[in-house]
C-alpha cells in the first residue's frame, strides 16, 4: 500500500504535481496541493512515482505503508 | 501572572518527606506570600532526595517501565505516552534532552507558574529524563517570566553538586508556535522558532542530528515524583484511563483566575469553583488552548475534565486551559480576534497556513462585525486548511473556528442581522511586537 | 572518417549545443519566475528543461568525441575535463572543459537529487549560471564562424535569450 505525502514546509505551490496526477492531486484556493489520504491504486503507481520525481522542491513523497 | 491555589475539599498535609497523599503534588502546599520559588532545602525536605545518583542501565530500564505503568502522558497538549518516548530516545546514540517551558499560549500560565514556584521539581525531572535516556546534559527552554528563577535554581544545584547531569537553562522565543517540539529544537540550533518537517522524528534525529527527547516541563515534574513514589502512587488520583494530576489555568469570568493542580477527571464545574466560581453567568468555555474548542458552559460543567469526558463535546483538555466566557461577551468576536492572532503567528512556511488562516480570519472578522459574510466560503476554506501544514497550527485554528460556529449558533443568526450585543473582551491577545 | 567530416560534425554539433543549452538555461530560469503565461504548463516546462538537458549531454558526447578524434588538431583526452590542458588553442578549449566540469557537476547532483537533499542540490545548481557563460565563450572563441551571418545571428540570439531570462528573474525577485 502506498500513500502520497506532501511536505508543506518544502512545498511552494508550483503546481506541477496537480498537472501530473490530476486523479489524486488538486490545488486549493492558494495553489497548494490537496492530496487524497487514500492509498494510491496500483495502476497509478508509475504515474505517482513520476509525479514525485517531477516536484522541483522534492516536497512530494510516496510512502510505503504496511498496515 | 496568576497565582497557584491550594486544592479545596482535600486534606492538606503538612510538608514531609513522605509520599504526598493529596493534591497539590507539583505546586507548593501553602503558597508563600509574596510569591517566591521553593528553595532547594524546602524542596528536598518536602519530597526527599532525588531518586538516583549513579544509576545503572538496568535501573533506568526499570524506571522507564515504571513510568509506563504509571501511565504518564505528555502535559504539553499532545498527551503522548511518556514511557514510549523515553524508550524510543533511550534506544538511540548520544541522545539529547530538552525541557519545554516555552508556553507560547498567551492565556495559559501553568508552565510559568510551575517553573517559578517549583523549579527544582522541573530540574529533577530534566536530570532524571537525561539519566533515563543516557544523555549527559539537559537543556530547559523557559519562558522569560520564569527564566531567572529557573536559572538561579540550576545554579543553586550546581553549587550543591547535586546532579550528575549538567543542566542549562535558555530563554524561549516569544512566538505562539515556538512551543512546538521541533520549533524548540530549531530555536536552540539556529535561533529560528519555526517547526521543521517530520520525518525524521525528533526521537530519531533532532538536536544536532541526535535522538532528542522534548518534554513539557510539567511532564518532567511528574516524572520526578513517579521516580520517588512509584506508579501506584501516581495512579491514586485521576481516572484509570487517564491517571494522575494535571495543572490547569482557569481564566476569564471567574472570581479568582489562577493556576490549579487537579486530579484528571475532576468535573469542570468543580474546577471553576476552585477558582472562586463564575464571576457572572457563563455562556461558554474555551477548553484546551487557542487551538482548542469552545463548549457550551451549561453542557460542560457536569463533565469530567479529561479526554474521555470532553470528547463528547468535541473538546480536549489540551494544554489545561479553561477560559470562562461571560454572557456579556461575544464568542464570535473573541474567536475572530484569536484567529487573527493565530494567523499572524503562523511561521509562514506552509501555503495553506500562510494564506488560508488570514483568509479565514478576514471572513470571521466580517461575521463578528455584522458585515455580510460568506459562511459557505468560510467552511470551504476551513476544509482546505485543516490537516495541511508542517505542524498542527492550522488544524488547531480550524478546530477553534468550527467549535465557535457550533457553540455560538444563536450569535451567528444575530450577527447576520447586525449584532448580538456582546461587548467584553476576555481572551488575551498580545499585540504584535517587534520581531 | 575524414578529417573534414569530423570537423563539420564537431562544429555543427557545437552550434546545436549552444542553442540547446541556451534553451535549457532559459527554461530553468523561467521555472523560478512567479507566474507562467496562461495555458502554458509548468510541468511541461519543467520536464522539457530536464529532458533537453539530458539530450544535450548525450549530444555533447558526440561534439567532444569528434573534436578529439579529428587528426587535424591535437587536443587530447585530458583537455575534455582539464581546463587549459589542450595544446591547440588552450584558452578556447579550456573554456569548453570548464563548461563540462561545471555542467557535469550540475548533472550528477541532479541525478542524485533525492539522496542529496533539496538544499545541497540547489546550491550546486547555481553553478549553471557559470557553466552557460563558459560554454558560450567557448563557442565564440573556439567554434563560431562569425563571418557567416546566420551563425552570428544564432550566437547572439542565444545570448539575448539567456540575458532576457536573467533580467526577468532579477526583476521578479521578491525580498524574502
Amino acid at each position: 500500500m502506498a500513500r502520497l505525502r506532501v511536505d508543506f514546509i518544502a512545498c511552494q505551490g508550483r503546481g506541477l504535481c496537480a498537472e501530473a496526477l490530476p486523479e489524486l492531486i488538486t490545488l486549493d484556493d492558494w495553489g497548494f496541493p490537496i492530496v487524497s489520504g487514500q492509498p494510491v491504486p496500483p495502476r497509478l503507481w508509475p504515474d505517482a512515482r513520476e509525479t514525485v520525481r517531477s516536484c522541483p522542491l522534492l516536497a512530494l513523497r510516496l510512502e510505503r505503508v504496511n498496515r | 501572572m496568576t497565582r497557584s491555589a491550594v486544592s479545596l475539599g482535600a486534606a492538606v498535609r503538612p510538608s514531609s518527606a513522605a509520599a504526598p497523599g493529596a493534591l497539590p503534588r507539583l505546586l507548593p502546599l501553602c503558597p508563600p506570600r509574596p510569591p517566591r520559588p521553593a528553595s532547594l532545602d524546602s524542596h528536598l525536605s518536602r519530597y526527599g532526595p532525588p531518586p538516583c545518583s549513579a544509576p545503572g542501565q538496568r535501573d533506568m530500564r526499570t524506571l522507564i517501565a515504571e513510568v509506563g505503568r504509571a501511565g504518564l502522558t505528555g502535559r504539553g497538549g499532545a498527551r503522548f505516552p511518556t514511557a514510549d518516548k523515553l524508550a524510543a530516545v533511550a534506544a538511540g546514540r548520544a541522545p539529547a534532552v530538552i525541557g519545554n517551558g516555552t508556553e507560547g499560549e498567551p492565556a495559559s500560565a501553568k508552565d510559568k507558574v510551575l517553573m517559578a514556584r517549583s523549579p527544582h521539581l522541573v530540574l529533577d525531572g530534566a536530570v532524571l529524563a537525561a539519566q533515563m535516556v543516557g544523555a549527559s546534559q539537559a537543556v530547559i527552554v523557559a519562558h522569560r517570566d520564569a527564566l531567572d528563577i529557573l536559572g538561579q535554581a540550576a545554579a543553586e544545584r550546581r553549587r550543591a553538586r547535586l546532579d550528575q547531569v549538567r543542566v542549562t537553562v535558555r530563554a524561549a522565543a516569544d512566538r505562539f508556535v515556538a512551543g512546538q517540539a521541533s520549533a524548540v529544537v530549531r530555536w536552540i540550533e539556529h535561533g529560528v522558532p519555526a517547526p521543521t518537517a517530520m520525518p525524521p522524528r525528533l526521537s530519531d534525529r533532532g538536536l544536532g542530528g541526535r535522538p532528542t527527547l522534548v518534554q513539557n516541563v510539567e511532564t518532567l515534574a511528574h516524572l520526578a515524583l513517579i521516580a520517588r513514589y512509584g506508579a501506584r502512587w501516581f495512579r491514586s488520583v485521576g481516572t484509570p484511563a487517564e491517571p494522575g494530576s494535571m495543572l490547569v489555568t482557569v481564566a476569564g469570568a471567574v472570581r479568582e483566575p489562577c493556576v490549579l493542580e487537579i486530579a484528571i477527571g475532576t468535573p469542570v464545574g468543580q474546577v471553576l469553583d476552585l477558582a472562586g466560581g463564575p464571576a457572572a453567568p457563563l455562556h461558554a468555555l474555551l477548553l484546551g488552548g487557542y487551538c482548542g474548542a469552545w463548549v457550551d458552559a451549561a453542557q460542560a460543567v457536569g463533565r469530567p475534565f479529561s479526554a474521555a469526558g470532553l470528547a463528547g463535546l468535541g473538546a480536549e483538555p489540551g494544554a489545561g486551559l479553561i477560559v470562562a466566557l461571560p454572557a456579556g461577551a461575544c464568542g464570535l468576536a473573541e474567536t475572530a480576534r484569536v484567529v487573527r492572532y493565530l494567523a499572524d503567528e503562523s511561521a509562514g512556511q506552509c501555503g495553506p497556513c500562510r494564506f488560508g488562516l488570514p483568509a479565514v480570519a478576514s471572513e470571521l472578522e466580517r461575521v463578528a462585525g455584522g458585515r455580510p459574510a460568506d459562511l459557505g466560503l468560510l467552511r470551504k476554506w476551513l476544509g482546505q486548511v485543516d490537516g495541511r501544514g508542517g505542524c498542527a497550527h492550522p488544524s488547531g485554528a480550524v478546530r477553534l473556528v468550527r467549535s465557535a460556529l457550533r457553540t455560538f449558533g444563536t450569535e451567528l443568526t444575530q450577527h447576520a442581522a447586525g449584532s448580538c450585543g456582546g461587548t467584553a473582551q476576555v481572551l488575551p491577545v498580545p499585540s504584535p511586537g517587534p520581531r | 572518417m575524414s578529417s573534414q567530416v569530423l570537423w563539420f560534425v564537431s562544429r555543427g554539433s557545437g552550434l546545436a549545443l549552444l542553442a540547446g543549452f541556451s534553451a535549457v538555461a532559459v527554461l530553468g530560469i523561467a521555472a523560478r519566475l512567479g507566474s507562467v503565461p496562461k495555458g502554458w504548463s509548468r510541468l511541461g516546462l519543467g520536464e522539457l528543461h530536464r529532458t533537453l538537458a539530458l539530450f544535450c549531454v548525450a549530444f555533447l558526447g558526440l561534439h567532444v568525441l569528434t573534436a578529439i578524434l579529428d587528426p587535424y588538431v591535437t587536443i587530447g583526452w585530458a583537455a575534455t575535463v582539464l581546463p587549459f590542458a589542450s595544446p591547440y588553442r588552450a584558452t578556447a578549449i579550456g573554456l569548453g572543459a570548464l563548461a563540462v566540469d561545471l555542467g557535469g557537476t550540475v548533472l550528477i547532483t541532479s541525478l542524485a537529487r533525492r539522496r542529496l537533499g533539496y538544499r545541497a542540490w540547489r546550491a550546486v545548481h547555481w553553478l549553471g549560471y557559470l557553466a552557460w557563460p563558459a560554454a558560450f565563450w567557448h563557442s565564440v572563441t573556439a567554434g563560431a564562424d562569425l563571418r557567416t551571418w546566420w551563425v552570428t545571428l544564432m550566437v547572439w540570439g542565444c545570448a539575448a535569450a539567456v540575458a532576457t531570462a536573467c533580467l526577468a528573474r532579477l526583476l521578479s525577485w521578491r525580498p524574502l
